[in-house]
């Protein structure tokens, strides 16, 4: 009887730490986006008309970096990978979408946090608003579409050296390579 | 000469620093919390907490609200800290904007009307609601965390982004003007 009493007890308090570690990772990543300019519209949408390559080279160089890092700890065992699963409805639609949206706003959902804290005033209310209203919506249609076009082309949560069903590092290391050659390639082209 | 605050200090960095830096982060994540730097979700559970306010146990009844559950976890509290810390940035780097409403690009294809813009912001944003949720992840979590996992959902969905983005983007510059 106690010990089951001791356990209620302990699940009615509830652990702070994760929370405080979502926090103090979020004020890291909110001052590398602003550090690298990714808080801005002009940045962003001057990705988009391929005037400005600065949102692409920090993505590029994140995931590179984070790859070798996040597979060498997967390798010993450290870490379990959290894959998101996938359709060709969910990544093909669900993304282009995406991408109308990316470039009517400016923002996505981690930079305008990003632009809020930074001071803008159209991400602070139109951006913020419609994000919040735009999920709205998706979760009013989400009974129709989750059997729907959401599970067309259905693929699970496979990753690419299980599609091609070689070991990790047999992609790991040409797609650094590949990335590496491809920022080279867009600071040689000057931009 | 470059001291520790005179590089915290610094209005800008390299991108290749600060995508170093992402990717450190991103492995710190994983050993520390488990847990991909993703931030969508965040604003579907908000939108969810928001209705769940007016109507209570309908917006808790939604069988995409029951799915993500409606508190506030691990990543609302990164998004939290993702405003916070660049509020950071921009205050000690003397780059926090005041009163500005109207980026410049827009500006200088459409003039400055607040209105106009956070209308647009507001259609856009609606858009990319939408779309997130739809994708499963957004420029974070398929862009940067789900591409270094090499999910195959997420290398699909960041070059779709791009391509939908890019299109857009000069439809709006470049055809409408």
């Amino acid at each position: 009887m106690e010990t089951e009493n001791m356990e209620v007890k302990k699940e009615d308090i509830p652990d702070r730490r994760p929370l405080l570690l979502g926090l103090g990772f979020g004020i890291l990543f909110g001052f590398l986006l602003h550090k690298g300019g990714a808080t801005q519209y002009n940045v962003i949408v001057g990705q988009l008309l391929l005037t400005d390559f600065t949102v692409l080279k920090i993505m590029l160089s994140a995931v590179a970096t984070g790859m070798i890092g996040i597979y060498f700890m997967k390798s010993l065992g450290w870490i379990e990978l959290s894959l998101k699963s996938g359709s060709v409805g969910m990544n093909v639609i669900g993304a282009l979408i995406f991408g109308v949206g990316f470039a009517v706003l400016g923002y996505c959902p981690g930079t305008i946090a990003g632009a809020i804290g930074n001071g803008y005033l159209d991400a602070m209310t139109g951006g913020l608003v419609g994000i919040l209203f735009g999920t709205w919506i998706f979760a009013l249609m989400y009974p129709k579409l989750k059997d729907g076009l959401l599970k067309m082309g259905d693929f699970g949560d496979i990753t690419l050296p299980r599609l091609l069903k070689v070991n990790d590092w047999v992609v790991v290391v040409p797609v650094v390579a590949l990335i590496v050659l491809l920022l080279f390639w867009i600071e040689s082209a000057g931009f | 000469m470059e001291t520790i605050a005179s590089v915290l200090t610094d209005t800008s960095w390299s991108p290749y620093a600060v995508g170093i830096g992402i990717g450190l982060l991103s492995w710190l994540s994983f050993l520390i919390s488990g847990k991909p730097i993703a931030t969508s979700t965040t604003f579907a559970r908000t939108g969810g907490m928001i209705e769940e306010m007016i109507t209570g146990d309908k917006a808790r009844q939604r069988p995409y609200y029951k799915k993500i559950k409606l508190q506030v976890n691990w990543q609302w509290m990164l998004v939290l800290g993702v405003v916070a810390g660049s509020f950071i940035s921009a205050i000690i780097s003397g780059d926090f904007q005041v009163g500005v409403w109207v980026p410049s690009i827009w500006a200088s294809a459409f003039g400055d009307s607040a209105l106009l813009r956070v209308l647009v912001a507001a259609a856009g944003g609606i858009i990319l609601g939408f779309g997130a949720r739809f994708a499963g992840g957004c420029t974070s979590g398929h862009g940067i965390s789900g591409t270094l996992q090499l999910a195959l959902s997420s290398w699909i969905s960041a070059i779709f982004f791009f391509i939908g983005g890019i299109i857009t983007a000069h439809l709006i510059f470049n055809v409408f003007v």
